[in-house]
């Protein structure tokens, strides 16, 4: 495929507000997982929050908006210049020119679960009586919203893998000259459908989390929001580039990846072929390495058996938690920040390797120059995405 | 302007109250059958056991997406499939809420991972062993309007065959009288960017603003119509079920349609 240029990428997560927040982290080693501090009964466990999202309510003009997991969103889209990224396509190419695709898993129901909690006379109270907070488009209908923009405006729900898939869709939607940009990426917020949704699968460790750890007993959850402005490459932009990506189903059941990873490898190779890559080209993989026991086993075999000892590999939910929904986006702009500083971040939390995993692994935060990396995502009910990169500048 | 999209549609299924096929559909819209009493949606390609405990809105996906994968006579596991839905399952969203505001440590861990929205997609790719890229979207109650851009764009980028179900189900609770969702419907289009032979065209151009919706003047039509999101796809299975040519508007976005030419051959 011809390349996109991402023109503009932005995060926030327990590791702070924006890219050098999270350079920061990466660069030190230093993760934001926090004893659970937010489900409405005790739930003993870690989370990556992100801090004060309850201090900053929406501005009055989108207080039909209100809840906590577009506060998030607002906050996310605030940092890094991307506000006046977005304005400035939506001048170049027109309203109805820029697409909003953005992937969350649960979207706002945080409201929703407020509103049963305090029902009046079996309604929802009068200051939750929204309805577009009550349903999973909340998010990609306030970012529309909030920029006034008219072109496709989708939503992707397709639990951890969604925010990574948002990227195919725009680069379909390019190709095809739908649009000429599309912003991406997604937000997930800490509520109790989660935290006590994965506690009743038993998903849930009541330490911080330790990916591909040969002790790891489960995921930590958390909270991000995170966007890129993806628009045709052209000659003279300097920016980081999307190269590939590929989507596959498992087809083996809701909750548990297939023992040979057979969708997460079939993600990999539709990557690899749209970029016109080997795996001998890939320098860094951002694992999806949620840290329980199976989506580790099974990723570890992958990239031990399919990559060159010289390509480097880790999980990052030791620094953030696993975001679910915006765990695609977050893990694409780590992916993207560690080409930009040379940092090969380190996989957080371990401290016994799983023998299963193979020289790839980075235990440490590595120097590295990296050209080419991927992000892998995988979902319930078998859904797996992967994305490619390239370095800005790397492909001239 | 040129069409941006053409597809020709290989394979349509459809649920709705009153018609459980889209053959039941189709004899009601042209006069030659009348609606019957509601059925549960036959969803024949899940195995009996999850058929037995699937939710609502599984079942009620995978009855239009079989119907349609059937008459397209192609095989369900080559398909990249795009389900949406503006509100997914509000059934068990309902539960959870109910259930997180009382006893959050006795939530059901099947209810749970059923509750997310991609759960008619995955119980679709095991059911069917399909390998192939599956999305769950939603665009809010444009809902059925951005699913069919997405699929189409998804045929024509990756020149595939490609298959598109909109469901969504009545809401219940403090839930439901947010969403205004009265009843289940659910369609299913098989769509290729070949004609190999099909007897329908799509041309789907995105224009800016909408256009609104039209009462049809059938009171059942109507009242399907209104009774949730992805039934705003009935005026186009209605010129479906026609098969004659029409131009229709579907809204896929807050100010966006999708200008439809329908092109049938005879």
């Amino acid at each position: 495929m011809s390349p996109l240029a991402i023109t503009a990428f932005t995060a926030t997560s327990a590791l702070g507000r924006g890219l050098e927040a999270h350079a920061k982290a990466i660069a030190e080693s230093t993760g934001g997982l926090a004893p659970n501090d937010i489900s409405t009964t005790p739930l003993p466990c870690w989370i990556g929050r992100v801090a004060g999202v309850e201090a900053e309510p929406l501005p009055r003009e989108y207080a039909q908006w209100e809840c906590r997991n577009n506060r998030l969103a607002w906050l996310a889209l605030r940092q890094d210049g991307f506000v006046d990224a977005v304005r400035a396509a939506r001048e170049r190419y027109g309203a109805s020119r820029v697409a909003v695709l953005l992937g969350t898993s649960t979207a706002s129901i945080g409201a929703t679960e407020e509103g049963y909690r305090r029902l009046e006379q079996g309604a929802m109270p009068a200051d939750l009586h929204r309805p577009a907070i009550h349903t999973p488009h909340s998010l990609a209908g306030f970012v529309a919203s909030v920029f006034d923009l008219e072109g496709p405006c989708l939503t992707v729900a397709t639990a951890c893998s969604s925010s990574a898939k948002v990227f195919a869709n725009a680069e379909r939607m390019i190709r095809l000259g739908l649009i000429d940009a599309a912003i991406v990426g997604g937000v997930d917020t800490l509520c109790d459908s989660v935290l006590f949704g994965f506690n009743s699968l038993e998903l849930v460790s009541s330490e911080p989390c330790r990916p591909f750890d040969a002790d790891r007993n489960g995921i930590s959850l958390g909270e991000a929001g995170g966007f890129a402005l993806l628009e045709r490459a052209t000659d003279g932009v300097v920016a980081p580039l999307l190269i590939g990506y590929g989507e596959a189903s498992d087809a083996h059941h809701m909750s548990t990846p297939h023992p040979e990873g057979l969708g997460a490898e079939l993600a990999l190779r539709d990557a690899l072929a749209r970029a016109g890559i080997e795996t001998g080209d890939v320098d860094y993989i951002n694992l999806h390495g949620t840290a329980s026991q199976k989506n580790d086993e099974v990723e570890a075999a992958l990239v031990a058996r399919s990559f060159p000892a010289r390509t480097r590999a880790s999980s990052t939910k030791g620094f953030t938690g696993h975001t679910l929904g915006a765990a695609g986006i977050l893990e694409a702009v780590l992916t993207l920040l560690a080409m930009r500083d040379g940092v090969v971040p380190a996989n957080l939390g371990a401290s016994t390797p799983d023998p299963l995993c193979g020289p790839q692994m980075a235990w440490q935060a590595e120097k590295a120059s990296m050209r080419i990396a991927l992000s892998n995502s995988f979902g319930f009910g078998g859904n797996n995405a992967c994305l490619a990169f390239a370095a800005a500048g790397a492909l001239s | 302007m040129s069409a941006a999209l053409t597809v020709w549609v290989k394979g349509i299924g459809l649920w709705a109250p009153g018609t459980p096929t889209w053959h039941a559909f189709r004899e009601v819209v042209t006069g030659e059958g009348a609606p019957g009493a509601t059925e549960r949606p036959v969803a024949d390609v899940l195995p009996p056991n999850e058929r037995r405990r699937a939710p609502e809105s599984v079942l009620l996906a995978a009855a239009a997406a079989g119907q349609a994968v059937a008459m397209s006579g192609l095989g369900a596991e080559t398909l990249p499939c795009v389900f949406a839905s503006a509100h997914g399952d509000q059934v068990i969203t309902d539960y959870m809420c109910e259930t997180l505001a009382t006893a959050p440590a006795e939530l059901s861990p099947t209810k749970f991972h059923n509750s997310v929205h991609n759960a008619p997609a995955g119980y679709w790719t095991i059911a069917t062993h399909c390998h192939a890229a599956s999305s769950a979207v939603t665009g809010g109650e444009e809902s059925f309007g951005a699913g069919l851009l997405e699929a189409a764009t998804l045929a024509i980028a990756d020149d595939r065959d490609v298959l598109l179900a909109s469901y969504d189900i009545a809401g219940t609770g403090p839930l439901g009288s947010m969403t205004s969702t009265t009843g289940p419907f659910a369609s299913a289009l098989v769509l290729s960017p070949r004609a190999d032979g099909a007897a329908i065209r799509l041309d789907i151009t995105p224009e800016p603003g909408n256009s609104g919706r039209e009462a049809s003047g059938d009171d059942w039509l109507d009242g399907i119509t209104a009774s949730n999101p992805s039934a705003y796809a009935v005026p186009l299975f209605k010129a479906l079920a026609a098969a004659r040519p029409a131009v229709l508007r579907v809204a896929a976005a807050r100010g966006l349609d999708l200008d439809i030419n329908v092109d049938a051959v005879p």
